[in-house]
């Protein structure tokens, strides 16, 4: 691909770009934080409710056993759910940007 | 390729020549043939792959890129095997084997770090950068300061690393196979060094590509030998576990005088349970924050992004390395609790006390024990993932550094991004040739010294001042050079500062008086109350006293030389065999820890302070995070807004719409 020189202020000020843009940050930040405060979440149980974390509940499977496991589903899950997304909905949206690229503000 | 020949002949030599063979060794003397087949074979795939690579490695983008041809599955499997170093791999397992469930907490946080990395980091970065982490930063920044500054930052972090990972791995190998340490650390150099210099990143993708592989396979057939026998059921399984008794003595050892009053079944229900081995939940919290966005500013991480042909790519290969690398630590439960049930935790840390052989045990078990053939092929095959995971590991480290030394500095600095396709390559190998022998230096150097606490000072240096630069640079409109500037000097000064005067440095006067409990005995303690802390600021600082819980009485212990004695006593009144074989095996053990005592008391006699002239830790936490991560962040903003930088305003509009879209982003090579 040769590169072009593009009028890359008028594809930022595109409103296409700016759905892209706020439908990714709101979908990132909102995947991020659940992921942070999920992980966090271990540590202090495992600090400060050890009562919680030694329930058995699955023979001797413990609370916190499960939970520790559920740290591993949970970020495949985000995994997944992002890269679903990203595939279906974000690169379509580029997809239609750099369609247009060169032709923006010209 | 005679070079390439040469370099293989040499390696091959001295893994196999007789002046190798040290004492010693998890390996009986006559199955260690076997493991040198085992590494021969491993060895002679990894240099076909180079051979094979360096036909195609001509150009910058070939060398430093792998002419950006690699798939996003391919890529996957390669960050895995990049990332699951010998720490992980063998470290985890041993953890959960000495101290259960705190030892899988401990591997969580591993995983999560990817979510960071799939989220905020790899597609911008792959759409805007281009062989470094330096390019990514001089994208809108002063491209000479910010080259000076990420190459600086990445040689740091990625020397911390490739010191851990080369002490790491020739204690390792010494310990399974009795091969003399300085051999093994120029042995894994060399080969190392054969792969980056001839093969580039095409080479070190498909060594550890080829080590991942190895590595899945090797720990699900363990897992399938160690779980099928309970039907595959979690809580039989486990129940079969902590009924063990050699589990029970380990947890009750680990409680001390607390588990006089513990039933034999809450004995064995405690090593499911937190708190065996991480006691500061705060500095689990820092850690986690180190890992977390460490991981996200390890320049060797990064440096695979652009390996593969678009932003689509490096989001499937994310994907696939989380798959991989939390498939392989939800393994590793089973790994390590087999090894606790089976091999046992007194057994595992007799060889080594970080508990690193468990793995390795465990195999040597499951394949019908140290006698037999089929064990000490099991454990041969082990060993040779492990000398493969260092390798590949070793080799991506030294990619990283060599590039930002040839690509950031020498081309980009010095040459002003005016050197010729043939010049660059040139500098490449040199600059990779000039890391290589750096480490082998380094990691003969530091032989003997306590270089665990390197891995954690890599991350944190990552997480303080490689991550909020580029995160700050791909998200942030108002960040400028000057931000990143002091930003990542005053983030990476940080981190490593707070560990010189944390407890990870050595402080003579522990040293001795521990040496001397050990030789005189301690005498009786009465129980003692928990002491509130006085705040935050006493957890973190040796200012004012800090929290201590509960404290039971304590009988007085004998010093070593007096339980020597005893058991010589007793030594000569048994009769039974196995029992004075027992009591044989206490007294060699006794004897190890005597020498160890009065070897410290010796090397320390007279000292006072630490490196840094502290009697005791100033800073409480091993890992920094918590301070210098969001230390590193503010000074990145608080010096953007302070500053102006007309280029990093003017190529904001051109970055994110590029960092978002991909367009102009540097395409895949055309053969």
């Amino acid at each position: 691909m040769s590169k072009r020189e593009m009028n890359w202020a008028a594809i930022d000020t595109d409103p296409r770009f700016q759905e892209l843009h706020r439908k990714k940050t709101s979908f990132l930040w909102g995947l991020m934080l659940l992921s942070t405060v999920y992980y966090f979440m271990l540590p202090i149980g495992a600090a400060y409710f050890q009562d919680l974390f030694k329930i058995k509940v699955w023979g001797v499977v413990n609370v916190g056993i499960l939970f520790a496991l559920s740290e591993f589903v949970v970020a495949w899950t985000i995994a997944f759910v992002y890269s679903k997304k990203a595939n279906t909905e974000f690169d379509v949206m580029a997809q239609a940007i750099i369609a247009d690229a060169h032709k923006l503000g010209v | 390729m005679r070079i390439l020949n040469t370099v293989a002949f040499f390696a091959a030599a001295l893994l196999s020549s007789s002046s190798a063979f040290a004492a010693g060794g998890a390996v009986a003397d006559e199955f260690k043939w076997m493991t040198f087949a085992v590494f021969g074979v491993i060895i002679a795939i990894t240099m076909a792959i180079t051979f094979w690579a360096a036909r195609t490695t001509h150009t910058t983008s070939e060398f430093y890129a792998a002419g950006r041809s690699v798939s996003g599955i391919q890529n996957g499997w390669a960050i895995a095997g990049d990332y699951l170093s010998a720490a992980s791999f063998l470290g985890i397992a041993g953890l959960i084997s000495l101290y259960g469930f705190d030892g899988f907490m401990y591997s969580v946080g591993w995983l999560v770090a990817y979510i960071t990395v799939l989220l905020v980091i790899a597609e911008p970065c792959r759409n805007i950068g281009k062989y470094t982490m330096g390019d990514i930063l001089a994208f809108r920044n002063d491209p000479k300061k910010t080259k000076v500054v990420a190459a600086l930052s990445t040689i740091t972090v990625s020397t911390f690393y490739l010191t851990a990972q080369m002490v790491g791995g020739g204690v390792l190998i010494k310990t399974l196979i009795g091969i003399d340490y300085e051999i093994s650390v120029i042995g894994v150099g060399l080969l190392m060094l054969a792969y980056v210099v001839f093969g580039g990143m095409k080479a070190t993708t498909w060594v550890q590509i080829t080590k991942a592989v190895l590595l899945v396979m090797a720990s699900l057939l363990l897992v399938f030998l160690v779980w099928s026998p309970y039907g595959f059921s979690l809580p039989a399984y486990l129940k079969a576990v902590i009924g063990d008794d050699k589990v029970i003595a380990q947890v009750a050892k680990l409680l001390g005088s607390a588990a006089a009053t513990m039933s034999k079944e809450e004995l064995g229900q405690r090593f499911l349970e937190p708190g065996l081995f991480l006691k500061n939940p705060i500095d689990q919290i820092s850690l986690g924050m180190a890992l977390v966005l460490g991981t996200a500013g390890m320049p060797h991480i990064l440096m695979r992004f652009f390996t593969v042909p678009s932003a689509q790519a490096a989001r499937t290969s994310v994907i696939w390395a989380m798959a991989i690398i939390g498939g392989f630590y939800v393994l590793t439960l089973f790994l390590g609790t087999g090894a606790a049930m089976l091999v046992g935790p007194a057994k595992i840390a007799g060889i080594d006390p970080g508990g690193n052989m468990a793995g390795p045990l465990l195999a040597q078990y499951l394949g019908g024990g140290a006698q037999s053939l089929l064990g000490n092929f099991f454990l041969a095959f082990v060993a040779a993932v492990a000398f493969a995971t260092i390798v590949a590991v070793v080799a991506g480290l030294v990619l990283a550094s060599a590039s930002a030394m040839a690509h950031d500095i020498y081309v980009g600095v010095i040459k002003g991004d005016r050197a010729s396709q043939k010049e660059q390559v040139v500098a490449a190998r040199v600059s990779s040739l000039i890391v290589g022998l750096m480490a082998i230096t380094v990691g003969i150097l530091a032989k003997g010294q306590n270089v665990a606490h390197l891995v954690a000072l890599a991350f944190a240096v990552a997480a303080s001042s490689n991550l909020p630069a580029v995160f700050l640079t791909l998200y942030w409109k108002k960040c400028n050079t000057t931000g990143i500037i002091a930003g990542m000097l005053i983030g990476s000064v940080a981190a490593i500062g707070l560990v010189m005067i944390s407890p990870n440095m050595t402080y003579p006067k522990a040293v001795l008086s521990a040496a001397k409990k050990v030789m005189e005995g301690e005498p009786a303690v009465e129980a003692k109350a928990a002491i509130p802390g006085e705040g935050l600021k006493c957890e973190l600082f040796a200012v004012c006293p800090k929290a201590e819980p509960a404290k039971l009485a304590q009988a007085a212990k004998p010093g070593a030389p007096e339980k020597k004695a005893g058991l010589q006593a007793k030594l000569a009144i048994a009769t039974d065999a196995a029992e004075k074989a027992k009591i044989e095996k206490d007294i060699a053990g006794l004897d190890k820890t005597i020498t160890k005592a009065e070897d410290d008391l010796k090397k320390f006699a007279g000292q006072t302070t630490s490196m840094m002239g502290l009697e005791k830790p100033f800073f409480l936490l091993k890992n920094p995070g918590l301070l210098s991560i969001p230390l590193g962040f503010l000074c990145v903003i608080l010096f953007s807004l302070v500053t102006r930088d007309k280029r990093a305003e003017e190529m904001w509009d051109e970055l994110y719409v590029r960092q978002n879209t991909g367009i102009n982003a540097e395409g895949a090579n055309v053969h």
